[in-house]
C-alpha cells in the first residue's frame, strides 16, 4: 500500500462514491450547525418534502446573533437576529436534532460546543455553515466550512460532493520561549505563509512544538487555519487528545471506547507520506506577535514597529496603505505605542478554559487601565462556570473587565458587542478586516495573555514585561 | 428544484455591464431566513427611490416588462459576491432565465443549484434577442432547452451550447441533492458498513 497522510487516510475511510473526474460523495460524520447559515436550508428541505437523514448526527446551537449580556433571558431585541434564532429553535425542534437553546448551560459558541460535548472524534468528517470549523481539526478530525446550499444537501443526504485537496504539512520545531503561545504560533505561520498560502490544501501542523500544547492550544492554531487560505487543518491525535476526549457525554464509551482507541492510533501520516508543499518554522524564532493591519497575514513581533507600506512589493504596497489608513497608524510608530481603547478576549479562536487561565494569570492583583472597555466572553456556558468555579472571573470582575455569557460577541459586528468606529481593541479573535468588530472599529490580534496585558497597560504591550514582574 | 424544459415569455432588456450580485440583492437583506420573499428587493437600488417608491424608468418596473421571465444582459453578469441570495432573489421575481455573453463564475454555478438557466450568447446574438426584448410584452421570446435554441418573437432561431449533465440536470429538475438520492443506496450500504466498523460515529 501506498504511504498516506492522516489526511488521505480519513478521506479514503470517508469516500461513499467517486466519479470518473475524481469527484467523491463524502460521508459526513458531525454536522454543526447555527442559526445564521441554516435557516434557508431547512426551509428548502420544507419546500421539498425531505427529512434531515441524520439527526443523531447533527448539532444546533445559536451563537452568532445571540447577545452577551444578562438580559438575554428576557429574549432577544433586535427583530432580525430574534427571528433567526427562533427560527433555529423550531428547527431544531421540527427536524429532532441535538440542539442547546440560549438559555442552556451547554449553550455556546459551535466549535468550542462540539469538541466540548465529546461530539467531535479523531478521524471523523465535521462540517458547518461556518468557515473556523477547522478548528475541529485539532482533534485529528477533517472539518471545514460549507456554502447554504451545502448545508441543505448535508442536511439531506448526510454527504457532500466534494474533489480532494493537496496535502500541505507545516511543521513546528522545538520548544516555545516563555510568554509564546499557541495563538503566537498560528498568527506567525500566517505572517510567514500568507493569506494565500494553504490556498488548495489541508495543513498538518506537526513537530515538537504542536505536540506539547495542549488540546485547547491546538484547536486554537487549526481554528486560523483558513485565514492562511487552507482548506482545513489537521494535528494527529494522540494520548493527550484521547484524554481529552474520555467521558465527554457524547465520548464512546465501553467496548466502543476500546474499538475507537485501535484505530484512533493509526491516524497518523506515514513517515514517506507525499506532501504537496513543507513549510517549518523553528519555535525558537516564534515571539509573541500583534497584528497592525487589516489582514491576518499583517504580523509583527510586538517588539516591532508600524510597518512603511512601500517596504512591500506589488498589489501589497496600496493594500498595507490603506489597512494603516484605516488603522490609523503611523509608519515607524513603535507597536508598544499603540494605545487602545478596548478590549476583548473570547471567540472559537481562544474563549476556553485555558486562555481564560492565560489571561487570569497576568490580570491578578492588577486593574484595567482608566479608559479601556474590556470585555471577556467566554466561549461557553460550561467554560463560563468551571471559570467561575476556579475563581478566574472574580479576577477579570476584579480588574474590572466585564464577564459576558457566551457567543461569538464582538468577534462579528452581529449581535450588540461592537466597537465604535475608530475604536481601536485589542483582541483574541481570528479577524481582524475591515468593519469586522462594528463599522470603522480596529482590530489588533493576540493571545489572551497579550490581550490582558494590553489591557492593564492602556497599550500594546509585551506580556513578557509583565510576567518578570511581581505584582 | 423545478424543471426547466420550454419556456415561452416576456424578455427584459438590461444592457448594462458588470451588474453585481450586489445590486442584484443588497446586503441589509442577508439576515433573512428565507430564500423565498427577495423578489421584491431584486434590483433594489435601481428598482426604487429613495423614499421607497418605484423608479419608473426601471425596466422590471414598467408595464410591459412587470412580468419578465427572461432578462437579456450586458457583459458579465452576476460579479460580486458568491451570496446564493442574487439567484433566489430573481427566481422569487420569477426570472427563470438570463442571456449574457458572459456571467461570473459562482454565479453562474447558484444558478443551475436554483432551476435557472444562464445562457451565453456571442455579442451579435445578445444584440438580436435585445432589440427583440425592447420591442415590449406582445414579443414574446421561446427558451427550449432541448433543442438548445432561442426564437425571438419574429421567428429568428439562435442555437445556444451547454454543459450535458447541467442540461440534463435542469430537464429533469435534478439538483444536487436529486442526484445524490439517487445514490442512496450507496449511502445506506455505506452507514451500514460503518455501523459495523466504526460503531461509536
Ligand atoms: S467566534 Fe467568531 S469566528 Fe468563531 S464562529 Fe463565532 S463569529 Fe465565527
Amino acid at each position: 500500500m501506498s504511504p498516506k497522510t492522516l489526511y488521505d487516510k480519513i478521506w479514503d475511510a470517508h469516500v461513499v462514491d467517486e466519479a470518473e473526474d475524481g469527484t467523491c460523495l463524502l460521508y459526513i460524520d458531525r454536522h454543526l450547525v447555527h442559526e445564521v447559515t441554516s435557516p434557508q436550508a431547512f426551509e428548502g428541505l420544507r419546500m421539498a418534502g425531505r427529512k434531515v437523514r441524520c439527526p443523531e448526527r447533527t448539532i444546533a446551537v445559536p451563537d452568532h446573533n445571540v447577545p452577551t449580556t444578562a438580559d438575554r433571558v428576557n429574549g432577544i431585541e433586535n427583530p432580525e437576529s430574534r427571528i433567526q434564532v427562533e427560527e433555529l429553535d423550531r428547527n431544531a425542534r421540527e427536524f429532532g436534532i441535538n440542539y442547546y437553546p440560549v438559555n442552556d448551560i451547554r449553550q455556546g459558541i459551535v466549535h468550542i460546543v462540539g469538541p466540548e460535548q465529546g461530539w467531535t472524534l479523531p478521524g471523523m468528517t465535521v462540517v458547518c455553515g461556518d468557515s473556523h470549523t477547522a478548528t475541529h481539526g485539532a482533534f485529528g478530525a477533517l472539518a471545514h466550512g460549507i456554502g447554504t446550499s451545502e448545508v441543505e444537501h448535508v442536511l439531506a443526504t448526510q454527504t457532500l460532493i466534494q474533489k480532494k485537496s493537496k496535502n500541505m504539512k507545516v511543521e513546528i520545531t522545538g520548544k516555545l520561549a516563555p510568554g509564546v503561545t499557541a495563538k503566537d504560533i498560528t498568527l506567525s505561520i500566517i505572517g510567514h505563509t500568507g493569506t494565500a498560502g494553504g490556498t488548495g490544501h489541508v495543513i498538518e501542523y506537526c513537530g515538537e512544538a504542536i505536540e506539547s500544547l495542549s488540546m485547547e492550544g491546538r484547536m486554537t492554531v487549526c481554528n486560523m487555519a483558513i485565514e492562511g487560505g487552507a482548506r482545513a487543518g489537521l494535528i494527529a491525535p494522540d494520548e493527550k487528545t484521547f484524554e481529552y476526549i474520555k467521558g465527554r457525554p457524547h465520548a464512546p464509551k465501553g467496548e466502543q471506547w476500546e474499538a475507537a482507541l485501535e484505530w484512533w492510533r493509526t491516524l497518523k501520516s506515514d513517515p514517506d507520506a507525499h506532501w504537496d508543499k513543507i513549510v517549518t518554522l523553528r519555535a525558537e524564532d516564534i515571539a509573541p506577535v500583534v497584528t497592525w493591519g487589516t489582514s491576518p497575514e499583517d504580523v509583527l513581533p510586538i517588539t516591532g514597529e508600524v510597518p512603511d507600506p512601500e517596504s512591500f512589493s506589488g498589489g501589497k504596497v496600496a493594500a498595507a496603505r490603506r489597512s494603516l489608513e484605516y488603522m490609523g497608524l503611523k509608519p515607524g510608530t513603535k507597536l508598544t505605542d499603540i494605545k487602545i481603547d478596548a478590549v476583548f478576549i473570547g471567540s472559537c479562536t481562544n474563549g476556553r478554559i485555558e486562555d481564560l487561565r492565560a489571561a487570569a494569570e497576568i490580570l491578578k492583583g492588577r486593574k484595567v487601565a482608566p479608559g479601556v472597555r474590556a470585555m471577556v466572553v467566554p466561549g461557553s456556558g460550561l467554560v463560563r462556570k468551571q471559570a467561575e468555579e476556579e475563581g478566574i472571573a472574580q479576577i477579570f470582575i476584579d480588574a474590572g473587565f466585564e464577564w459576558r455569557l457566551a457567543g461569538c460577541s464582538m468577534c462579528l459586528g452581529m449581535n450588540p458587542d461592537q466597537l465604535a468606529p475608530g475604536e481601536r481593541c485589542a483582541a483574541t479573535s481570528n479577524r481582524n478586516f475591515e468593519g469586522r468588530m462594528g463599522r470603522g472599529g480596529r482590530t489588533h490580534l493576540m493571545s489572551p495573555a497579550m490581550a490582558a496585558a494590553a489591557a492593564v497597560t492602556g497599550r500594546l504591550t509585551d506580556v513578557r514585561e509583565l510576567m518578570s514582574q511581581t505584582v | 428544484m423545478e424543471k426547466f424544459t420550454k419556456l415561452t415569455g416576456i424578455a427584459a432588456p438590461m444592457p448594462l455591464v458588470n451588474i453585481d450580485t450586489d445590486m442584484i440583492i443588497p446586503k441589509q437583506y442577508l439576515k433573512t431566513i428565507k430564500r423565498t420573499g427577495l423578489g421584491v428587493h431584486l434590483f433594489d437600488e435601481m428598482r426604487y427611490n429613495p423614499d421607497g417608491s418605484e423608479n419608473p424608468d426601471f425596466v422590471l418596473n414598467k408595464p410591459a416588462y412587470r412580468n419578465a421571465q427572461i432578462l437579456i444582459a450586458g457583459d458579465n453578469f452576476g460579479c460580486g459576491s458568491s451570496r446564493e441570495h442574487a439567484p433566489w432573489a430573481l427566481l422569487d421575481f420569477g426570472i427563470r432565465c438570463i442571456v449574457s455573453t458572459s456571467f461570473a463564475d459562482i454565479f453562474y454555478n447558484n444558478c443551475f443549484k436554483n432551476g435557472i438557466l444562464p445562457i451565453v450568447m456571442p455579442q451579435e446574438v445578445v444584440d438580436a434577442l435585445m432589440a427583440d426584448a425592447e420591442k415590449g410584452e406582445n414579443a414574446r421570446m421561446t427558451v427550449d432547452l432541448e433543442a438548445q435554441t432561442v426564437t425571438t418573437s419574429d421567428g429568428q432561431v439562435f442555437e445556444f451550447e451547454i454543459d450535458p449533465f447541467r442540461k440534463h440536470c435542469l430537464l429533469n429538475g435534478l439538483d444536487d441533492i436529486g442526484l445524490t438520492l439517487n445514490k442512496v443506496a450507496r449511502i445506506d450500504a455505506y452507514e451500514q458498513e460503518i455501523a459495523r466498523s466504526r460503531p461509536w460515529v
